[in-house]
């Protein structure tokens, strides 16, 4: 029995490098187009702008990702667009987590009070400054634990780019069991390397919110 | 861009029937699936808020395990892991068992939110009144923590009915899996899956419009009494 | 005679149909500290406000030093919150509410300001700020963050920082009124303090007592116009007009 999880495990170890650099270049990609998109959202006058950035975190937050990736990975590349299926797998994830993250760092800047602002600006600072200086490091701040628990759903969704054959945990595991007949315990231990890989980062969030959450 | 959109002129009559049907799989699976982490979640609540010891560990090492598996891992546990050990199950049945389970972990988070949310005084004022801890939970806890909580509820089952395309892998005949088989009978996969988001996203963007005005209206009521 | 620092004409001011400001006329003199007072609602906050454009007036001008304020020269168009910045610069603030900045320490919100705004380089920015703590009695406060402070603390605090601005002018708007009454005493000794040394201020406040001590001129607003202005002692201890007579027998303990 020990030999056989031994076994499992040491095959779908291959998949974790994958599942890691999809989860850190869609969490990258998440979080600079979501602080870009939060920050126009919120300090725009441009209603124009406001509103396309409206429609595309509609649409992102509203489809489901195993669609959005069968469109980039399928559809597009019926039409000339062709991307390999890790980058398929980052990119969705990337945008759909940019709609996802544009949500969570405009409620970080709306929870500040508007004197934070005011005091910024009376001291001489420029719209740029204040929301540099002042608003965004405090809204990033608050953004923190809803960011951790997005990280923690985000390596989970990394299993989806599976269906569009990025090799990683989820993909060596669904191959594995062609060639074994193991299937439960082949994906017990998948999820067990899952769990694993999310448990620092429960714990990361558990010490944020320990260090911002109270008394500020 | 033209071209684009005339496939869908030629080919709509064709489609969109069976995707109709389909997506009317996807919702009866997503309401299943609902149904089941509403128990989940609701038990795990109760034991969350138990005397007893065990009964919180439990609860806790369910969330945390829950929360820490993808739904793909289970659903494929369930359907292509169980009966290795003697366990079969419809596609169906192990889609809203998968949902239920996974999902029923987030609903025991919004219900602990929820209940955390009424101010201790509310409790408070329920004991002095003479009212048993029980009968302060039942009439005066209950009733507001499923208000405030109604517009999460909404938000878990739109994430949800989004994740059951996920139920597409284990052969569950839903949108997404109608969506694939298209996409090898017409060869027209671009097409075939734009449409099929625009499908969900029509279900779940009314949902998401109608959680938002949900929740501004509690927040708007909530300022005026604590 | 010598053009006044701080010239106010005909400032009026609207949120939609009403009219908070119906035509303000004052000035401040270079080394002259102004106190304005009057009953809540009567539009003496939203003028201060006017004055660093934190609200931007419906009509009428401000001037500071000569220069217009909030508007480009040579045409009638409203600046920008960039554009103003140079100007806001030259105006320090000090708000009800204090307004620190919770993410940055104590020295930081003083200094932040000199670095980013003024451009002066950092050790020499933390020397500045370190001397305007210590004349807020705060040095020893420096690398805490303000969240750790109490309201009379954070108000010196904020009362340093917009003494680092090197202001022209400084502006107080009722920097008392949020504090428990045993804090509201170490605030006005620093205000009294600034005072003596020949600064200008422009305060908007309620304590009438601390207003007839520090300020040369006190000015009673109600009902969003001027309704009389004097020399503080005069005013507060014989009212010309019926409505400052009504307000200041309201307010006597």
């Amino acid at each position: 029995m020990l030999d056989k999880i031994q076994h499992i495990l040491i095959a779908l170890l291959g998949g974790i490098s994958v599942t890691i650099s999809v989860t850190l270049g869609a969490l990258i990609i998440a979080v600079l187009l979501g602080l870009l998109l939060g920050v126009v959202r919120s300090f725009t006058k441009w209603k124009l702008l406001r509103f396309t950035i409206d429609v595309y975190v509609e649409l992102f937050r509203n489809i489901p990702a195993l669609a959005i990736l069968f469109i980039i990975y399928f559809g597009l590349g019926s039409v000339g667009l062709r991307l390999g299926s890790v980058t398929a797998a980052i990119l969705g994830l990337g945008l759909i987590g940019g709609a996802v993250l544009c949500d969570v760092f405009r409620a970080g800047f709306s929870a500040l009070h508007s004197g934070q602002r005011e005091a910024a600006i009376a001291i001489g600072m420029t719209p740029y400054q204040t929301i540099r200086l002042i608003l965004a490091p405090q809204a990033i701040r608050i953004a923190l634990p809803p960011l951790g628990n997005y990280a923690i759903q985000l390596l989970k969704d990394t299993s989806i780019a599976s269906a569009i054959a990025a090799p990683e945990i989820m993909f060596f595991a669904r191959t594995l069991v062609t060639s074994t007949f193991e299937t439960t315990l082949i994906y017990i231990c998948a999820a067990g390397i899952y769990l694993l890989l999310s448990l620092p980062l429960f714990r990361a969030i558990q010490s944020i919110e320990k260090r911002f959450g109270v008394g500020r | 861009m033209i071209e684009f959109l005339e496939v869908y002129v030629k080919y709509g009559s064709q489609w969109f029937p069976r995707m109709a049907d389909a997506a009317l799989v996807s919702a009866s699976l997503a309401f299943a699936g609902f149904i089941v982490a509403f128990a989940i979640g609701l038990m795990l609540s109760i034991f969350q808020r138990s005397p007893l010891r065990l009964l919180r560990f439990v609860a806790t090492i369910y969330v945390v395990v829950f929360r820490g598996i993808p739904l793909l891992a289970i659903l494929f546990l369930l359907y292509f892991g169980l009966p290795g050990i003697g366990v079969t199950m419809s596609a169906f049945t192990a889609s809203a068992v998968g949902l239920g389970l996974s999902f029923g972990a987030q609903m025991a988070e919004v219900f602990r939110a929820g209940l955390e949310a009424i101010h201790r005084g509310q409790r408070e004022a329920a004991i002095a009144v003479g009212m048993t801890p029980l009968q302060a939970f039942r009439f005066v806890t209950l009733p507001q923590a499923v208000r405030i909580i109604s517009p999460s509820m909404l938000v878990t089952f739109i994430v949800l009915l989004k994740d059951s395309s996920l139920c597409a892998l284990i052969t569950v005949n839903e949108l997404m899996l109608e969506g694939r088989a298209l996409a090898t009978e017409y060869f027209l996969p671009l097409n075939i899956f734009v449409a099929i988001g625009v499908f969900y996203f029509l279900i779940a963007w009314p949902l998401s419009l109608l959680a938002r005005t949900m929740d501004a209206r509690i927040r708007a009521k909530q300022t005026r009494t604590l | 005679m010598e053009s006044p620092l701080l010239q106010i004409k005909d400032l009026h001011k609207s949120y939609g149909s009403l009219e908070v400001l119906k035509g303000i006329d004052f000035s401040v003199s270079k080394g002259e500290k102004v106190a304005v007072i009057g009953p809540s609602g009567s539009g003496k906050s939203t003028c201060l406000r006017c004055v660093n454009f934190l609200e931007k007036p419906s009509r009428g001008h401000i001037i500071l030093d000569g220069e217009r304020v909030g508007v480009k020269p040579g045409s009638d168009r409203l600046m920008s919150d960039a554009e103003l910045a140079p100007q806001r610069a030259q105006m320090g603030m000090v708000f009800q509410l204090f307004y620190l900045w919770p993410h940055l320490t104590v020295l930081e919100n003083v200094s932040i300001g000199l670095r980013k705004v003024q451009g002066v380089p950092s050790n020499e920015a933390s020397e500045i700020a370190m001397d305007m703590l210590e004349k807020v009695h705060l040095g020893n406060k420096a690398n805490t963050f303000p969240g750790l402070l109490s309201g009379g603390q954070q108000q010196r605090v904020a009362i340093a920082r917009a003494l680092a601005q090197r202001p022209k002018l400084l502006l107080f708007d009722e920097p008392t009124s949020a504090l428990d009454p045993e804090l509201v005493g170490e605030v006005l000794n620093v205000i009294q303090e600034l005072a003596d040394e020949g600064r200008t201020m422009l305060l908007v406040t309620h304590e009438i007592n601390f207003a007839r001590d520090i300020a040369d001129r006190v000015i009673f607003m109600d009902g969003g116009v001027v309704v009389e202005e004097g020399p503080a002692r005069e005013l507060i201890t014989n009212p010309q007009a019926e409505r400052t007579r009504v307000f200041l027998s309201k307010i006597e303990k």
